[in-house]
Order: C-alpha cells, then sequence, then structure tokens
C-alpha cells in the first residue's frame, strides 16, 4: 500500500513545534505564498513528544530574524531549523522581545498609530505564554494577533 | 520622589506611593485654589493647552490652576481655527507648541495621542483624555475626592455605574481603586459592561469585581456611587445609542434605598444619569468633585515644573 509522506528537504527552513493549528496563521505571517514560488508543506496536529504539534517546511528559504520575532507572536516555542543539504545546520527556538515595534498594526482603529502620524506601532509583551501584548500608544490589547501583522 | 519633567500620561505610570503624595500635595493647594492664599509660585512659566476635542471642566481648571499659580496660558480650544484643519500632523503641532510653552496639555479625540505626543516634545506633556483612553488628571481627582469625603479609599464599596464599556475616566478609576484595595461593583447595561481586560487588571491586585446590571441592589451596600454619562460621541452607531441612553437614573427614590453616608459622584457633563433634585440632597458630590480638579492640578503643575511645596 502506498503511505503519502512529508519527506525531509534538502534546502530551506523547518519550523516546527508551531502551536497547533497556528501553522495557516504562521504562513500569513510570512506572507506564503504571495511572497515565495518555494515548495511549502504543512502538517498540522502532528503528535509530538510534549503532544501536538504543526510543522512548516520552506524549500528554498532561510528566515530573517524580523520575520523570526514575527513568528514568536503566534507560536512563542517555534524552532526554527536551517537545513542546507539535508543537514540541520542551525536551530533555534524563536525569541519573542520586551517589545515589538513596526510588526504588526494596532488593532484599534481609534488608536493615533492608526493615523498618518510619523510612528512606528509599538507593542510591549504583557505575556509570553499565552502571548499578551499591549500597545504602547493606546494600551489596547489586541484580540487577533495574526491579524494585526504587517 | 522626583516628578521635574516628568510627563503625565497615564495613572498606570504612577506607584500607589506616588499617587498619595500627589493627593497629599493638592490637599494643600486647596486654600490657593478656592483664592483664600495667593501665589507666584510659577510666575515666568508658560501653560499651552491643545484642545482638539470640546471640554469644559478639565481646561478651564487647567487654566484656572496655572493661573492660580502666577503663570500663564496660551492655547484653543476648538481646532477649526488652527492648522490641524489644514492637514498638520499632531506630531508637527505639538514641536510647534513645544517651541511655545514650558508644559502642553492634550486633549484629542485619537486614543494613544498624548503618549504621541510624548515622543515629539521636549516639555513635559499633561493628557487631557486621549479618545476613550485614559484620563489620569480625571483620576487623580476622583480619588481626591473619596479620599477628602471618607477619609480613606480603602475598603469602601464603590460601584461603578452607567458606560463601563466607553467610558474612559471608569477604567482608569477602576485601576486606581484596585490599586488602593477598595471594593468594586460594575452596573452597566449588557451592551456596556466592563471590558475584561480592565476586570483583569483589578484582579492582579487582589481585588474581585462584581459585574451586575441591578443597582437597586448594588446601592445597599455602597459607600460610593461613581455615576457616568452614557457618551454619544464613543457610540459606532446612533441605534445602539438609542437602545442604551437612559437606562440607569439616579434619583430621590433611588437613594432611599442607599447608606445615610452614600457620596454620589459624576464626572460631568451628566445628562439624564442624575436627576437635578439629588443636587440637594448631601450625597450630591459631583460639583465638589469638579472644583476639586484645581487643587489637583495646580499640584501636578507644581511638581511637573519642580516647584517647592506651598
Amino acid at each position: 500500500m502506498k503511505e503519502l509522506k512529508v519527506t525531509p528537504i534538502k534546502d530551506g527552513t523547518v519550523i516546527d513545534h508551531i502551536t497547533p493549528g497556528r501553522a495557516l496563521k504562521v504562513l500569513h505571517v510570512l506572507k506564503i505564498p504571495e511572497s515565495t514560488v518555494s515548495v511549502v508543506s504543512i502538517l498540522m496536529n502532528v503528535n509530538g513528544k510534549k503532544g501536538k504539534k504543526d510543522i512548516v517546511k520552506i524549500e528554498n528559504r532561510e528566515l530573517d530574524p524580523k520575520e523570526l520575532d514575527k513568528i514568536a507572536l503566534i507560536a512563542p516555542k517555534a524552532t526554527i531549523n536551517i537545513i542546507r543539504d539535508y543537514e540541520v545546520v542551525k536551530k533555534h527556538t524563536v525569541q519573542l522581545p520586551e517589545e515589538v515595534i513596526g510588526l504588526t498594526k494596532c488593532s484599534n482603529p481609534t488608536c493615533i498609530t492608526n493615523t498618518r502620524e510619523p510612528v512606528e506601532s509599538r507593542f510591549q509583551v504583557i505575556c509570553k505564554d499565552p502571548v499578551r501584548i499591549r500597545c504602547y500608544f493606546c494600551e489596547r490589547e489586541p484580540e487577533d494577533i495574526a491579524a494585526g501583522i504587517v | 520622589m522626583n516628578f521635574k519633567h516628568r510627563d503625565i500620561i497615564s495613572i498606570k505610570d504612577f506607584s500607589k506611593e506616588e499617587i498619595e503624595y500627589i493627593l497629599e500635595y493638592a490637599r494643600h493647594m486647596v486654600p490657593y485654589a478656592n483664592a483664600e492664599k495667593h501665589t507666584t509660585l510659577l510666575k515666568g512659566q508658560i501653560l499651552a493647552t491643545l484642545f482638539f476635542e470640546p471640554s469644559t471642566r478639565t481646561r478651564l481648571s487647567f487654566e484656572s490652576a496655572m493661573h492660580r499659580l502666577g503663570g500663564s496660558v496660551i492655547g484653543f480650544a476648538d481646532p477649526s481655527g488652527t492648522s490641524q484643519k489644514k492637514g498638520e500632523s499632531l506630531a508637527d503641532t505639538i514641536r510647534m507648541a513645544d517651541s511655545y510653552s514650558d508644559a502642553i496639555v492634550l486633549r484629542h479625540p485619537q486614543e494613544g495621542a498624548a503618549r504621541l505626543a510624548a515622543e515629539f516634545s521636549e516639555v513635559p506633556i499633561l493628557n487631557a483624555g486621549d479618545g476613550a483612553g485614559q484620563h489620569p488628571t480625571q483620576c487623580l481627582l476622583d480619588l481626591f475626592t473619596i479620599l477628602t469625603e471618607k477619609k480613606k479609599i480603602k475598603g469602601n464599596n464603590v460601584v461603578l455605574l452607567g458606560d463601563l464599556k466607553y467610558g474612559r475616566t471608569v477604567h482608569s478609576l477602576a485601576y486606581a481603586l484596585s490599586l488602593f484595595k477598595a471594593n468594586l461593583t460594575f452596573v452597566s447595561p449588557e451592551s456596556l459592561k466592563m471590558p475584561k481586560e480592565v476586570i483583569h487588571e483589578c484582579k492582579e491586585f487582589g481585588v474581585e469585581p462584581v459585574s451586575t446590571s441591578n443597582l437597586e441592589k448594588a446601592i445597599k451596600e455602597a459607600d460610593v456611587l461613581y455615576a457616568t454619562r452614557i457618551q454619544r460621541e464613543r457610540f459606532p452607531d446612533a441605534e445602539e445609542y438609542n437602545r442604551v441612553v437612559g437606562s440607569y437614573k439616579v434619583d430621590n427614590e433611588l437613594l432611599k434605598l442607599a447608606k445615610q453616608d452614600l457620596i454620589v459622584m459624576h464626572p460631568l457633563p451628566r445628562v439624564v444619569e442624575i436627576d437635578p433634585e439629588v443636587d440637594k440632597t448631601k450625597h450630591a458630590v459631583y460639583f465638589t468633585q469638579a472644583f476639586n480638579g484645581v487643587p489637583i492640578r495646580m499640584a501636578l503643575l507644581s511638581l511637573i515644573f519642580g516647584g517647592k511645596k506651598l
């Protein structure tokens, strides 16, 4: 009997330990498929050692640090594996900074940052698990962080 | 404790000890606020009052406070005659006011406006209300009123009534009252309930607020009833406003259920929430509360200008 498997990738990035159910949001954050022509594999609700998780594999693309911060907002326990010639050459857990600047829009439509003032959005991370952020300017907490990511 | 050149943006920027210090400082300002005594403490200092939204009490009491301290005031009460109407950003307006004054009082319809202003200003910013956001000087004068009327804040049963969703004063006040360990009851129509993030903050201080729509029951144990206006300007649509306006009314009939020493507060302006017949009762302290805006703002202005205690 034939078995459909997601095979190891030769070069690229594997994002492991994504909070189950969040893989599609991770893709949204990374602007995939719009930003890439790479082959992308998604696994959802995979049984791992510490319970269920999602995994995303992106071929021929290595993520830069700014993109990693974005992922940390919605999948704080994710690990990033950089793959070259089938080997893991770099592995790190995403780190949520104390402050998130310019990455996500404030969900409050009447926040001053959503006008044409010359200022970047700025959020303070008030809880890392579950992730809660608060707008430095209007002090509101967005409910759907992924929706505000720019 | 150093307040010199400090921005006054949100009540959350202050520790409990700092708030107590400001309230004590304000107590010393009362005879100057009611013109029993006179001072020129801030002579030569200029306060800019930039009001992008209408205001009566906040603007007049800030201006009165500055004049009572011997300083002077520039500014506008209506942005229609300013460069904002020509498309100027708030950041640019602030840069300009910064160069004309020694401190800036700002009221603006957009939340976060005061925090943004502080990014572009060398002189201190005093937030006089940013949309449905923060209004720290109102919060301080409310605490000052409770403290002077009830001699303490801790342990009082405080009922916050009315528009708890959009009302900016009640969010800051719930936070501050929790910091001082008052007992809180929130009374509102279902559609105007206190946001859960505010309730969460209260719980972080160990206060467990009770939410109800039953005012008759809540008023029996109350020491302080803080009523608020249902604000038409904060509603996204008129239909929702019409559904809830006038859903609660404080009148003498209701007050028969209350303790003898209950105080009724309101940030004003009131529309229909408090019947004028209540004004003559010993419960009504909302006009004293409005006066208290002057000593509180005098205290803040003195502190941020580094003035000596009078």
